[in-house]
């Protein structure tokens, strides 16, 4: 069997047992959509919060799940007995990599419906902005993640250890309140890292009147992704670390 | 002559300063079941782990399956199964999915049905890998292991966990391993499952191997002195002098001696003499444990 259908096979394991276990699916597509329900409620910014909270849903997806499920993976042993059967390492992520996009862009897919059907917030002006922001965005924040694994000690800390990375940021990257109030500091650190040119990047393929879209969001947030591939590459663990 | 399953000469492995394995040399034939035992931190782990491939030697040759493991070669992975201590199955899976998956990674597979039977988890195959008990994950372990239907199959622990009966069930499994013609590489700490399932052990100690045969022939050739017990009532005469080193506490009497013939012939002789019965009076054999426990004693030779 060829590398492509067997990462595919690996695409189609992980989503049965994804679906298998209600719970955990249900609250993946409930936590994004509550948020769009809160922050609308608070603030009535719509034409900020489906964009921004479309942008944190992929983070979530990609960046959260994937750094969190593969320490787990990590830790319990699984990348051992993987590593020690044929087929191809790259497989097995990539594998766990598209099942990650898969469900972002589903929860994309809802969050944009709904801003559509409750909150009369149009579908993005420019699909093709839409899409090259959805694909840069998923792509370097599922590198990210795995590179970021790296940084995890063992399974028990990783929720700890990535909301650490995630949450911060997001309060002042454009995900929870928009940042133009923000001391000129936040912006400046907001600046360096990947979620704001995210969420900027998604926000001006909505309504480009309402935030400008620049190509450097995609530069920035694609470098970043490379880095992310590059630490995985390079510190990337098979071995349990406990 | 058929060509070893495994060929290893002076290995070596150093962690910075710290020698772990300190060059060994050890040979496997085809179809035999071997068994690598060892205290923990011996350098056991270590070995088996570069025999597999999760790790690279620092020197030495090692040859298995005729390829070298520290390629990482596809084609080596796919002769072999390795089943770890630790390993890790996607939970919500089914026992029959799970097995499938990692079937489908090797080009030759064993079929399904057969894996599942050979472990004995047929009323199992449609429950999810969350639902089983810990003794039937380990089993689980193995049929993932034969998956791939390897040459040589590497065992660590495998019985850890189980109910006497279960470690029965999976001893009988082992051997119909090596009856179907693979090679078993076996790490226990169990010395009676090396006793019964390997052809021959291997015991090493502070990185290296200090002895090699089969079991029987170990405890044979072994320095490990025959155990002589048995009840006294107190007021008895004096033991006879062969039996002068006995050691007592209240009224049980043991000795050990490495030429228990004479020794019982003069206890026995003794006893008639004196009308004394040798109450609960047994012979042991040094075991496979006894003589493990004295090479593996720390003040035993070898390295501190």
């Amino acid at each position: 069997m060829n590398a492509v259908a067997m990462t595919l096979k690996q695409f189609g394991y992980e989503n049965k047992a994804f679906w298998r276990n209600p719970a955990a699916a249900f609250f993946t597509f409930v936590f994004p959509l509550m948020f769009l329900v809160i922050f609308n409620g608070l603030f009535e910014e719509t034409q900020f919060y489906v964009p921004a909270i479309g942008a944190f849903a992929v983070i979530t997806a990609c960046f959260t799940n994937i750094a969190m499920g593969v320490t787990i993976a990590r830790d319990q042993g699984v990348l051992k007995r993987i590593r020690g059967t044929p087929l191809p390492a790259a497989s097995y992520l990539v594998g766990r990599v598209l099942h990650a996009v898969f469900i972002a862009l589903i929860l994309v897919g809802i969050v944009t419906l709904a801003g559509a059907l409750f909150y009369g917030v149009d579908p993005p002006s420019d699909p093709g902005r839409f899409m090259a922001t959805l694909a840069v965005g998923a792509a370097s924040f599922c590198a990210l993640g795995l590179g970021f694994t790296a940084l995890i000690p063992n399974e028990e800390a990783a929720p700890a250890v990535v909301n650490a990375a995630v949450l911060p940021l997001s309060f002042v990257s454009d995900i929870f309140i928009p940042s133009d109030h923000a001391p000129a500091w936040m912006q400046t650190i907001a600046d360096i890292f990947p979620i704001k040119h995210f969420a900027q990047a998604m926000l001006a393929s909505f309504d480009p009147t309402f935030q400008a879209w620049t190509s450097t969001d995609l530069v920035v947030l694609g470098i970043w992704g490379g880095a992310g591939l590059l630490a995985a590459l390079r510190f990337f663990s098979w071995e349990p670390r406990r | 002559m058929t060509p070893a399953a495994i060929e290893v000469r002076a290995l070596k492995k150093s962690y910075g300063d710290f020698d772990a394995v300190k060059g060994i040399d050890l040979r496997v034939e085809q179809g035999e079941i071997f068994s690598l035992l060892g205290p923990n931190g011996a350098g056991k782990t270590t070995t088996v782990e570069i025999l597999e491939g999760h790790r690279t030697r620092s020197s030495g040759e090692v040859t298995v399956l005729g390829h070298d493991p520290g390629e990482g070669e596809r084609s080596y992975k796919a002769r072999i199964g390795i089943v770890l201590q630790e390993t890790g199955v996607e939970r919500f899976l089914t026992v029959a999915e799970a097995i499938d998956r990692f079937r489908g990674f090797y080009p030759n597979p064993r079929p399904l049905d057969e894996i599942i039977e050979v472990v004995g988890l047929q009323e199992k195959r449609n429950d999810r890998v969350r639902k089983l008990s810990g003794g039937q994950q380990r089993r689980l372990d193995v049929a993932i292991g034969l998956a791939g239907d390897p040459e040589l199959l590497f065992l660590d622990e495998p019985t850890t966990g189980f109910d006497p009966t279960a470690r029965r069930n999976a001893w009988e499994m082992v051997r119909n391993l090596a009856g179907l013609g693979k090679t078993v590489f076996l790490t226990t700490h169990y010395m009676d499952e090396a006793q019964h399932l390997a052809d021959r052990v291997a015991i090493i100690v502070g990185g290296r191997i200090v002895a090699e045969g089969p079991p029987g022939s170990l405890v044979g050739d072994s320095a490990t002195q025959t155990k002589i017990r048995f009840r006294l009532p107190p007021g008895s005469p004096p033991l006879p002098s062969a039996a002068a080193q006995a050691s007592r506490s209240h009224d049980e009497v043991a000795l050990r001696t490495s030429e228990p013939l004479p020794v019982l012939h003069a206890l026995t002789e003794w006893a008639i003499e004196n009308d004394v019965a040798l109450q609960e009076l047994s012979v042991s054999q040094p075991s496979l444990e006894d003589v493990y426990l004295d090479l593996t004693r720390p003040d035993h030779g070898g390295d501190p």
